[in-house]
């Protein structure tokens, strides 16, 4: 019983952090129709900026946790930046094109900034440094660390906080209103630009956020990182439905566990034929079989809640 | 490219540009090595299987409008299914005019079976599945060495039989006519025949009662399926044939290689093969083929550049010449999309078919067509 | 009103229900071989609900659906293509980058059967096929008067041009009915005129038609007989005097929305 808690536990981690990554990928969607393939690397930039700022901080013997506010704030920041710049290079100009193009532009995005910091970081494996406390609890039988607490409670706080700026605030509706129909919004006043400029800094904020978190839970920086990461992150907001707030949410969470659940126990299910390498598999297993249920995703046909 | 279309006059200059460009095709090699070096020749012969595959792609992509991001995954089938069935790895060594049409029909079945739980999937959500079996299937060939060895996992499987048939093996040096032919002038001349028949088929298949109504699904799948085109069948045939151009190229590739493993199956491949499409112009076989060799040449052309270009400017090297290849690769990609969006040579004045025995009407349409110029 | 002998379509006692409300309730009516059935009603009545149901893209809750004598309540739109009726949009929904003639010889696509060996080998058969297609199609383009070149891409046509042409690529479909779903919305009134004589055209040339139109005048200018619908349900049914002359109908829909 304690290693299903402790499975349910980790994947409760890892969906928060996929369920921050894929609503930046659900938001950019729901309002420009777009999978925003560069969002990964978004994610890995946060991790490195975070990571090069707190070697900085940690040399001049700041406190570890006023290091992590710093690094978090620049790296998001820094991200916002990019998101606002990728949108206005590779995407505002494509936005009557054929649906593909923008697809193709978000590769070469995607390519330069993992090139880019291969080119500024290095190709190594860096260390992230602990800024958090690392104590550990035990909860019936399984264990969890102060990092993985600190994850699921952030997580927690920034999508409540998303979601009432998309519900309760001036900025949120004309975000609905823009995903609902750009040229009635337009037509009503909205300045369509400046909703999806801010759309994808919001998006890249939370990028940034989840990069410091995978790098913290994990210790480790890489350049690759964001290809991964995006990738589940963007199942996740698909299996929840692609273009909704609270799917995206449920699609990060759901995927979390179902890897975690998936890693543990798919030998046993399998006889032992499979191991836990075959995790991906379920992963992905599961969610052609919720398509194929719910063609739109979990949470998908309510179009009306999209922001 | 009037492969397949009925000539529109038979004193069109069409005879002569053929025989051009097949006399620039079956020299480049020779061209190609005496310049170059013999590198580009290998090169040269990638490209070909890349216009294979971006070919297959444009089948699912182009023409039906369904996007498909696993596309690898059938190269894997066809490439797996010639190394287990023509290598040391279970002692099996079958002819490989069985070999390599099984692995396109492997293929196509394996481009059935992805096809038919998406057909009710839509866009992006398509292109997720469709991502996610390219991934499961490259799971599978990474991890299927235990219990069972099957596919030798992440080591992949070596010593390949060569494409070899009545004692002629690809793999070594051919006298042919009194002239010497290298491996990779004969594995050149193979994929160019490949090459000529999937344009062939690509061909013949757009301007047909099939291609008809795969573009008209999509443009409009409502519409398609109001005028009574069986869209789950239809589609499904566009998966499957897409597939099996994919297996075919798969089984060339492990011949011409000699080893494969998991890595040359990864999701950048798919990625990059639909790139030469969408780049190249979706829909347009020459775009398609244009998008495949720039795909295939700029790379390289960069990795050779990026060191020695850093050398005369800086006097040093500044910059990893390899990320700064693929950089500018990335660039590269977000230009030419936003300086031409549809693509560099999208197939919007395509001119049809007309038959050939409707001399007056082709006239005026003709005069039509071409009327404004004159 | 019991179903004649010559009627081509039935539908009786057909109910179509969206998350609890009825856009159709208990709907029966016929449609006779060779004439112009007219549907009309005012917005929400249900006519563009009876209309995907009988064209497949719904299926009914309730009642039957027979179409020459054979029941098709639950077939997708393609069989009932092949069945034989084919339809037009409200919103044109013609294949924008593919050429006028070539939208055509897509709606050929259910009477004929080259397949991927035909296509490859350009057998005899195939090429007589693809002839043929060629031809219908050519003609089908000159009957609804677009004359301009064939090759011009559908996006590119006028405005009233691809109306016809989606009338056109229905007919290629060999149809035994024709449904056309508000054929004249946003035509002017020549192009009305027009549409009207090539209506009649087609119905002389042996196809049933039926309309839903929101232009009151033309469907009682062409329509033998006029169904009228009113928040899902059917209350008036005859020749166009009829329903001019009927109370339910001028209070519930000419009185409403005339006034």
């Amino acid at each position: 019983m304690d290693i299903f808690l402790q499975q349910i536990l980790n994947g409760l981690v890892q969906g928060s952090v996929y369920a921050l990554v894929a609503l930046g990928y659900t938001m950019v969607y729901g309002i420009l129709g777009l999978i925003n393939f560069a969002h990964g690397e978004v994610v890995m930039v946060g991790a490195m900026v975070a990571l090069t700022v707190s070697q900085l901080l940690l040399a001049t013997g700041l406190p570890p946790l006023l290091v992590l506010l710093i690094a978090l704030m620049v790296a998001a920041a820094a991200c916002m930046v990019l998101g606002y710049g990728i949108e206005r290079i590779a995407y505002r100009p494509l936005r009557n094109a054929p649906r593909l193009a923008p697809l193709i532009t978000a590769i070469g995005v995607s390519i330069v900034l993992q090139n880019l910091a291969m080119i500024f970081w290095g190709r190594e494996y860096h260390a992230f440094p602990q800024l958090l406390p690392n104590g550990l609890h035990t909860l019936g039988g399984a264990v969890i660390n102060d990092v993985q607490l600190i994850i699921m409670l952030v997580a927690l706080l920034m999508m409540t906080g998303l979601m009432l700026l998309v519900h309760r605030t001036r900025l949120g509706r004309a975000m609905r209103a823009v995903a609902e129909n750009p040229s009635a919004a337009m037509l009503m006043g909205v300045d369509i630009n400046r909703v999806i400029s801010v759309t994808f800094m919001l998006g890249s904020a939370l990028a940034a956020v989840a990069g410091i978190m995978v790098s913290a839970n994990y210790g480790i920086v890489h350049y690759y990182m964001g290809s991964i990461l995006g990738l589940k992150a963007f199942t996740a907001a698909v299996l929840g439905g692609i273009g909704n707030l609270r799917g995206a949410m449920l699609g990060g969470v759901l995927l979390g566990l179902i890897e975690s659940l998936g890693a543990g126990y798919i030998g046993d299910l399998s006889g032992g034929f499979f191991g836990s390498n075959y995790q991906d598999v379920f992963a992905f297993f599961v969610l052609i079989a919720v398509l194929i249920f719910r063609p739109s995703g979990l949470l998908g046909e309510r179009v009306a809640e999209r922001a | 490219m009037n492969l397949g279309k009925f000539p529109y006059c038979k004193k069109c200059n069409a005879w002569r540009v053929f025989a051009v460009l097949a006399i620039v095709l079956l020299a480049l090699p020779f061209v190609t090595d005496a310049l170059l070096g013999r590198g580009w020749v290998r090169i040269a012969d990638f490209a070909l299987l890349y216009i294979m595959l971006a070919l297959g792609l444009n089948i699912v992509v182009g023409y039906a409008g369904l996007l498909d991001l696993g596309y690898v995954a059938f190269f894997a089938v066809g490439a797996y299914n010639y190394a287990l069935l023509s290598s040391p790895q279970f002692g099996l060594h079958w002819p490989v005019w069985v070999v390599l049409p099984l692995g396109g029909l492997l293929a196509g079945f394996f481009g059935v079976l992805l096809g038919a739980p998406t057909l009710r999937l839509r866009g992006d959500y398509l292109a997720i599945v469709t991502l996610g079996f390219g991934e499961i299937i490259r799971i599978f060939l990474n991890n299927l060495n235990a219990p069972v060895n099957v596919t030798n996992g992440p080591q992949g499987i070596s010593m390949i039989d060569p494409v070899q048939s009545g004692g002629i093996s690809l793999g070594s040096t051919q006298q042919v006519f009194g002239i010497t032919l290298p491996s990779v002038h004969l594995y050149y001349y193979l994929f160019l025949c490949f090459t000529l028949l999937v344009i062939f088929v690509s061909l013949r298949l757009e301007n047909s009662r099939i291609g008809r109504a795969w573009m008209a699904i999509r443009e409009d799948e409502v519409a398609a399926e109001a005028m009574g085109i069986n869209t789950r069948n239809i589609k499904l045939l566009a998966f499957s044939m897409g597939a099996t151009f994919g297996g075919l190229s798969g089984g060339l590739f492990a011949g011409f290689q000699g080893f494969i493993s998991p890595e040359s199956f990864s999701l950048t491949e798919s990625v990059m093969i639909l790139c030469m499409v969408v780049l190249g112009g979706m829909g347009n076989i020459g775009g398609v083929i244009l998008g495949g060799v720039l795909l295939v040449l700029l790379p390289e052309a960069l990795r050779n550049g990026a060191g020695p270009v850093q050398q005369w400017l800086f006097g040093k090297t500044l910059v990893d010449p390899e990320s700064l290849r693929m950089l500018l690769f990335g660039l590269a990609l977000v230009v030419v999309m936003l300086v031409r969006p549809a693509g560099l040579w999208p197939s919007t004045q395509r001119r049809r078919e007309l038959s050939d025995d409707d001399d007056d009407v082709v006239k005026q349409e003709l005069e039509s067509v071409y009327g404004s110029s004159k | 009103m019991a179903p004649q002998n010559n009627s081509l379509l039935e539908l009786s006692c057909v109910s179509k229900y969206f998350g609890g409300l009825a856009a159709l309730s208990e709907v029966s009516l016929y449609i006779k071989r060779g004439e112009i059935y007219g549907l009309i009603g005012p917005n929400g009545a249900g006519k563009t609900t009876l209309f995907n149901i009988v064209t497949g893209l719904y299926r009914l809750d309730e009642g039957e659906f027979n179409f020459d004598g054979i029941a098709y309540a639950h077939c997708k739109p393609h069989v009932l293509a092949e069945a034989g009726i084919a339809r037009t949009f409200q919103n044109i929904r013609l294949f924008a980058n593919m050429s006028a003639l070539e939208n055509i010889m897509v709606g050929r696509h259910v009477r004929t059967h080259t397949g991927i060996w035909g296509a490859l080998t350009r057998n005899v058969a195939a090429r007589a096929e693809e002839r043929a297609i060629t031809q219908r199609a050519r003609e089908l383009l000159r009957f609804v008067g677009i004359d301009g070149p064939h090759q011009t891409l559908a996006k590119h046509l006028s405005y009233g041009e691809q109306r016809r042409l989606e009338i056109a690529r229905a007919l290629a479909t060999d149809p035994k009915m024709l449904a056309l779903d508000e054929p004249a919305a946003g035509m002017n009134a020549t192009e009305t005129e027009s549409l009207k004589t090539l209506l009649q055209t087609i119905r002389n040339s042996g196809i049933t038609v039926l309309l839903i139109e929101h232009d009151v005048k033309l469907i009682l200018g062409l329509c033998d007989r006029i169904a009228v619908l009113d928040y899902g349900k059917k209350i008036a049914e005859g020749t166009p005097d009829e329903v001019r002359r009927n109370q339910t109908v001028i209070a519930a829909y000419l009185g409403g929305e005339a006034a």
